[in-house]
């Protein structure tokens, strides 16, 4: 029979007002995440074979070679690596390049990493890349970056299907109520639909509580055969389904502002992998840098037809008890946003399908979706994940 | 053109977008149009991203088009545009086609609506840099 790929680890750090408790480099949360899911999978490190990492840090200078930096700070020498950086939808992809190398025996035990200490540093701003190449033509115009390509997205989708700012309020109330049955999310306190909209204005339409938080954070994956997963007496979590792909970065290049298809062509891919209906879908963990995000995610992934993604998500139909659970763990908007949010999407949808998810556990979950989303609307990255 | 020293981000103009700044600079609006699809397209490209042909032209454009979305920035894209605040930056479709990322300048932010038809007019920012921004127009 064929080799399996299976996740068998998942691992993060601990986080307190949104950063690393105890402190420390971008070198060392990542190491202490990559060590807590090696020991959840019950490997060792000196088995990992495939190194995948994307990040914002790196030694500066030309040519940064984060999975060859990180490999040396671990002490491995890793025969795959994989630097895929398609925005914080890397992840996704990284769970499929792994999948694929594992079953093709071009590694054993695949390690995906990330980590950043961007609140601890401060190093966040709205002002974007320099403008060179093609952003000679994006911030020279004073956008915001990056709210203000997602500002431009929501007010299209508006302007098409008369979707409202409330809708949109509605995404980031119902996932503080995830994130308050969540010990470790960062913002726990209830909020409301009026408390969205009278926050302080972003960029029109995006207020301040439309948009995620900016935190420091790290997690990782170990994934390995199922066959060695059995030997290790791992926790095993089917990769069912997997497809990614990109459009465009500068904002002024997305095909479709009201449109996210980069979603709709990895899902569909996705989708046909695993060979199921999104009627057998769970659960859906997906990305929500803004919560236009999540709407646009929400039509692109065939949960609703275009344009009635407000709709869908009213009366807070996503909240706990709701009929479509989804951004359990608080999301990007209250758990964490460590600058590229991908990563914690897979970790939550695999500590929904053990069972680990505590107060916030969803009940019968045996098939999640992950979904994330990069760039300014620009790569999309879908995992399958399932019990069986 | 003020006496200030011009603080906000510049376009850093190199062979294959020079065209475009050059005739920026002479209040001309140019972009390239594929001499095997006959479409235009926007920013600059080696290739035509329609048909992907190399066989393009640049072509003075109306400067003409309408509002395809905007926001209003109610916090700045960085310390240098806090005194711009509010501002828009627009995408613009123009009527050759391409869409286009851009400023509207306008004495109330708050009178612009998608579907607005825009005219082209040209800030000269520094000796060096003219910015094609857009204004509203009636009819």
């Amino acid at each position: 029979m064929a080799r399996e790929a299976v996740i068998v680890g998942i691992g993060d750090v601990p986080l307190s007002g949104g950063k690393v408790v105890g402190g420390g480099s971008v070198l060392q949360v990542q190491a202490r995440a990559a060590k807590a899911a090696l020991d959840d999978a019950g490997i060792a490190m000196r088995d990992v074979d495939g190194l995948l990492v994307a990040g914002l840090w790196g030694v500066p200078g030309p040519g940064q070679l984060p999975s060859v930096t990180l490999g040396e700070y671990l002490g491995i020498f890793p025969r795959f690596a994989d630097t895929t950086n398609i925005g914080g939808s890397a992840f996704e992809a990284h769970v499929a390049h792994a999948a694929m190398a594992i079953e093709r025996g071009y590694c054993d035990v695949a390690l995906i990493v990330y980590g950043s200490t961007q609140k601890s540093e401060r190093s966040r701003t709205l002002g974007g890349r320099p403008p060179v190449l093609t952003m000679q033509f994006e911030n020279v115009w004073g956008i915001p970056q990056p709210v203000g390509g997602y500002a431009l997205a929501a007010k299209r989708h508006m302007h098409e299907f008369g979707t409202t700012e409330e809708q949109l309020a509605e995404i980031a109330v119902a996932t503080r109520k995830w994130a308050s049955l969540n010990p470790a999310a960062t913002m726990r306190d209830p909020l409301t639909i009026d408390d969205v909209m009278a926050s302080t204005k972003i960029s029109d339409p995006l207020k301040l509580l439309d948009c995620c938080l900016v935190t420091d954070g790290a997690g990782a994956i170990v994934m390995t055969s199922a066959d060695n997963a059995k030997a290790h007496g791992s926790k095993v979590t089917h990769v069912r389904g997997f497809g990614e792909a990109h459009t465009h970065w500068s904002i002024g290049a997305m095909p479709d502002l009201a449109r996210l298809t980069a979603a709709e062509m990895s899902s569909r891919t996705a989708f046909d992998m695993a060979g199921i209906g999104r009627d057998k879908i769970d659960l859906v963990e997906c990305y929500d840098s803004f919560t236009i995000t999540v709407l646009l995610t929400l039509e692109a992934l065939g949960f609703c037809k275009r344009g009635e993604g407000g709709q869908f998500v009213s009366n807070q139909r996503t909240a706990p008890g709701g009929e479509f659970p989804l951004n359990t763990n608080g999301g990007g908007l209250s758990y964490c946003h460590p600058g590229m949010y991908g990563i914690f999407l897979l970790v939550e949808a695999v500590r929904q399908l053990r069972g680990e998810a505590g107060e916030r556990q969803v009940k019968n979950v045996n098939t999640a979706l992950v979904h994330g989303t990069g760039g300014t609307l620009s790569s999309g990255g879908t995992v399958i994940l399932a019990n069986h | 053109m003020s006496d200030a020293i011009y603080e906000k981000p510049l376009p850093v103009i190199d062979p294959g977008t020079k065209p475009f700044w050059d005739a920026a600079k002479e209040h001309r609006l140019s972009i390239p149009k594929c001499n095997a699809c006959g479409k235009y397209h926007f920013y600059p490209r080696e290739l035509c991203p329609h048909c992907h042909s190399d066989d393009l032209q640049w072509t003075d454009v109306s400067g003409k088009g309408e509002v395809y979305s905007y926001t209003i920035a109610r916090k700045p894209a960085g310390p240098a545009y806090a005194p711009d605040v509010p501002y828009i930056i627009a995408m613009i479709t123009l009527d050759e086609g391409p869409r286009m990322l851009t400023n509207i300048v306008a004495a109330d932010v708050e009178t612009v609506r998608i579907g607005d038809r825009v005219a082209v007019q040209f800030d000269d920012v520094t000796p060096e840099v003219t910015l094609p921004k857009f204004v509203v127009v009636k009819g």
